[in-house]
């Protein structure tokens, strides 16, 4: 059995006090092992995305532990968080978040160069990527200049940049249209296939469809889970 | 009409809505505009203390003065050649002046000793005696501009030339403009090399047989004094050019001694009026931040005006609305204000009677403060409202962040520097206009102090330990200049970090999403304010340089390198520190947050 580079036990995540006290996330256990891919479904507000929140280390929970391989995220400074985050994981949203005044290829050798390497290294790994995601003939074009599934694909070759350990991705195909999610879904099905660790957020069935396993989220905790077929 | 209401009232609601930021807006064109009114305010004050002291002593219109290389009195001919001359109602008795050294203790200064007859009761120029009395022999009696400076008292013994005095008496008197603007007389029309403490000359009555001691014992170059009285006291001037020699006779309009008198004023005024068009500048910088900031807040709305058939003059004359009557306010509380300030910097001192009191502002004063009001507030808004007034509907209406521009080649170069510059230098490039401002800030702070610090080093010569209410009331007004400098440079430092913050919300939090630590992205905004203010503090000392030159018309020695290079590092450091707080506070924005509320 493969080792779980994610896991979580009793992971909680509450807003507000007193009467208008929400609890988000409730109690969630959840181990992802290497190379897995992951979907968490849910109905709107369910808490899915302050799931991954927790998992990426952009928010800290108010109970519980997050562990991200072998080591405990919960209890991090801010600076050790964000070496986490630099060199671990990698981030998809679903409004892209692309910077408008930079090209496809500088967006995507952002967190190289933050995490330090030199700039014909970040700029090598970056046009790789572009590459390898099918936006070769993109590289200088700004975002405003691309389709919606070319800046996703943008965002997803970004999040790679630094060879993460865990992809976290939130409704990557939320703001795309059927042709702009299938390029998506084939990418996500490549990167599964390479063997990357994948923890997708999504309403969509064809996105869940390429996991592993599929979690359902309801009121903050995870109800149920199904493991897909062929999955190990 | 109906458009004129709909405009006030939307100028108003604006201005409630966001009462900060219009209280920092009036506070910055206030500062500015007050020390204008100050400056200009000192124009309409100074003449009338003097005025009061020639009517109380009998002050002369003319003085006549006549150079003897060898102490002998001119000749009876030439001083006729005076006293007949048309216009001459009456003079006073043919005095004689010498320059020599006044000792009190350790302190010396170079003085003018004047000999009067201790009779007294001249026709022209009496003397007011302030305290003790007239003089008499082995008794001298001290201008009290100047014995207040020397902090002597009567009763004390001076040393005039080797020579011990008692002190008989103080008087103030209109035939000579009082300590520390004395005319040098004697030692300029004569060629005589001043002495150490020789710039600001002392006024010291005598008989004529103690002069005649003293003088001996200096030099023997004396002048002779005879006061004037004219038929037309105003015409002066012209009688002075038209009768008056350079030496003998040289003749001094009494519209002259009262100028020399107003010139413990005058550096102070000029400072003012120089540090108000610098403040100006400043306030135009932090009013463009601030008006820029308003106008993207304001996005939305102005996609809902035009949406219900505003046009785009509408939009943009609101925001105009808003700050000119902003400026109007601030004009008229800076008029208030600086009346009352001005009288500070205006009391005559004790070589002369009465006071000041608050200045009377004419109209022209009135009205150059605002319209300078008026066009700092103009100046500052016309960007950012033609830039709301261009806005599409739809645009606008969607209400997302001005798009950042691109600049390829900061964005290439920042590549292979560390985070924080590298964070820092993309800001920049997203913001070319304010940088900038950011730049302009620095460069007008920095000029203005090199300014400052150069008038510091040419004034601060050596009095001897007496005190000089110039140099003193310079002082006063440099620092109270300078403090406004900074004020206001901190403050603007403020305004572009805050408004980069709030800008860069979405940026920061990327980078912080992908792996930038709180402290690189504070460096970041911060770099972001730091880099361009650099580049200003340089230019800004060759500029100071350059401002004192030209207004003071004088060459003069450059202030220490080290003064220098203190300005210049402090203020960067200084815009290092004004930032810190609002950086690391915009660092430490919980990315969750930032990136579920914004979308790129």
């Amino acid at each position: 059995m493969t080792e779980a580079v994610l896991r979580t036990r009793k992971l909680r995540k509450e807003f507000g006090k007193g009467d208008g006290r929400v609890r988000a996330v409730d109690d969630v256990d959840l181990a992802v092992d290497a190379g897995e891919t992951v979907a968490v479904m849910g109905p709107s507000g369910c808490g899915k995305s302050t799931l991954l929140h927790l998992l990426g280390g952009l928010q800290r929970p108010t109970g519980g532990e997050v562990e991200l391989g072998g080591r405990r995220v919960e209890t991090m400074s801010e600076r050790a968080l964000a070496r986490l985050r630099r060199d671990r994981i990698g981030f998809v949203f679903q409004a892209f978040h692309l910077m408008p005044e930079l090209t496809a290829v500088e967006n995507v050798e952002v967190p190289a160069l933050l995490a330090g390497r030199s700039p014909r290294a970040a700029r090598t790994t970056a046009l790789d990527l572009l590459d390898q995601v099918g936006l070769a003939d993109r590289t200088g074009h700004l975002p405003s200049a691309l389709s919606g599934g070319q800046r996703q694909r943008v965002a997803i070759a970004r999040a790679l940049s630094t060879e993460p350990l865990v992809v976290l991705a939130d409704e990557p195909t939320g703001n795309l249209d059927s042709a702009a999610t299938a390029e998506v879904l084939r990418l996500f099905d490549r990167l599964h296939r390479a063997g990357q660790t994948l923890v997708v957020v999504t309403h969509d069935a064809r996105i869940a469809a390429t996991a592993d396993r599929i979690l359902s989220m309801r009121d903050g905790a995870l109800v149920d889970q199904t493991v897909l077929a062929g999955a190990a | 009409m109906g458009r004129l209401l709909l405009v006030l009232r939307l100028a108003w609601r604006d201005v409630r809505r966001r009462p900060v930021e219009a209280i920092l807006a009036l506070l910055v064109m206030m500062v500015a505009t007050t020390t204008l009114t100050i400056g200009l305010a000192l124009n309409d004050v100074t003449d009338h203390p003097y005025e009061q002291t020639k009517a109380a002593t009998a002050g002369p219109d003319a003085v006549a003065g006549f150079l003897s290389e060898n102490g002998a009195p001119p000749a009876s001919a030439a001083v006729d050649a005076i006293t007949r001359l048309p216009g001459v109602t009456a003079h006073g008795p043919l005095m004689p002046m010498a320059h020599t050294t006044l000792t009190l203790g350790r302190r010396t200064a170079t003085v003018q000793a004047w000999g009067r007859e201790p009779a007294g009761g001249d026709p022209v120029d009496r003397p007011k005696l302030t305290s003790g009395g007239w003089v008499g022999a082995g008794s001298v009696v001290l201008e009290r501009g100047f014995a207040d400076a020397l902090g002597a008292r009567v009763g004390d013994h001076v040393t005039l030339g080797g020579r011990s005095f008692r002190i008989g008496g103080t008087a103030v008197s209109a035939a000579l403009p009082s300590y520390p603007s004395s005319l040098c007389h004697l030692l300029c029309f004569a060629g005589i090399a001043p002495g150490p403490h020789a710039f600001d000359l002392g006024l010291v009555w005598l008989t004529p047989a103690d002069l005649a001691t003293v003088h001996e014992r200096t030099t023997p170059a004396v002048v002779y004094l005879l006061d004037l009285r004219l038929a037309d006291p105003a015409a002066a001037p012209a009688f002075a050019a038209a009768h008056g020699r350079e030496t003998a006779p040289f003749l001094l309009a009494w519209q002259q001694i009262r100028d020399a008198d107003a010139g413990v004023t005058r550096s102070a005024q000029t400072a003012l009026q120089v540090g108000a068009v610098l403040l100006a500048l400043l306030a135009v910088a932090g009013l463009t931040v601030l008006a820029g900031r308003r106008t993207l807040e304001q996005t939305r709305r102005v996609g809902l005006l035009k949406a219900v058939g505003g046009t785009p003059g509408l939009i943009a004359l609101v925001l105009f609305v808003e700050h000119l009557a902003l400026a109007v306010l601030a004009a008229a509380a800076a008029l208030g204000v600086g009346r009352l300030l001005a009288g500070r910097f205006t009391a005559p001192g004790a070589g002369l009677l009465g006071s000041s009191g608050p200045a009377t502002l004419t109209a022209s004063t009135v009205a150059v403060v605002i319209v300078v009001a008026l066009l700092v507030a103009l100046t500052a808004t016309l960007l950012p409202a033609l830039r709301a007034a261009r806005s599409a509907t739809i645009t606008a209406l969607e209400a997302p962040a001005r798009t950042p521009r691109r600049h390829g080649r900061v964005i290439a170069l920042s590549a292979a520097l560390p985070v924080p510059l590298l964070l820092g230098l993309r800001l920049i490039g997203r913001r070319p206009a304010r940088a900038a401002l950011a730049t302009l800030s620095t460069a007008v702070t920095v000029t203005g102090l090199v300014t400052i610090l150069t008038s510091a080093a040419v004034n601060a010569r050596d009095t001897g330990g007496l005190h000089n209410l110039r140099t003193e009331r310079l002082a006063q007004v440099t620092t109270t200049i300078t403090v406004m400098l900074l004020v206001l440079a901190a403050a603007n430092t403020v305004f572009l970090t805050w408004a980069t913050v709030a800008d860069a919300r979405h940026a920061s939090a990327l980078a912080r999403a992908f792996g930038a630590t709180p402290d690189q992205v504070t460096g970041g905004l911060s770099a972001a304010q730091v880099v361009p203010a650099a580049p200003g503090a340089l230019l800004g000392v060759p500029a100071g340089l350059i401002v004192y030159r030209a207004v003071t018309q004088t060459s003069f020695s450059a202030p220490s390198v080290a003064g220098l290079a203190a300005v210049l590092l402090g203020s960067v450091l200084a815009v290092v520190v004004c930032t810190a707080i609002p950086a690391g506070l915009g660092a430490r924005r919980p990315v969750a947050d930032v990136l579920s509320a914004e979308s790129a």
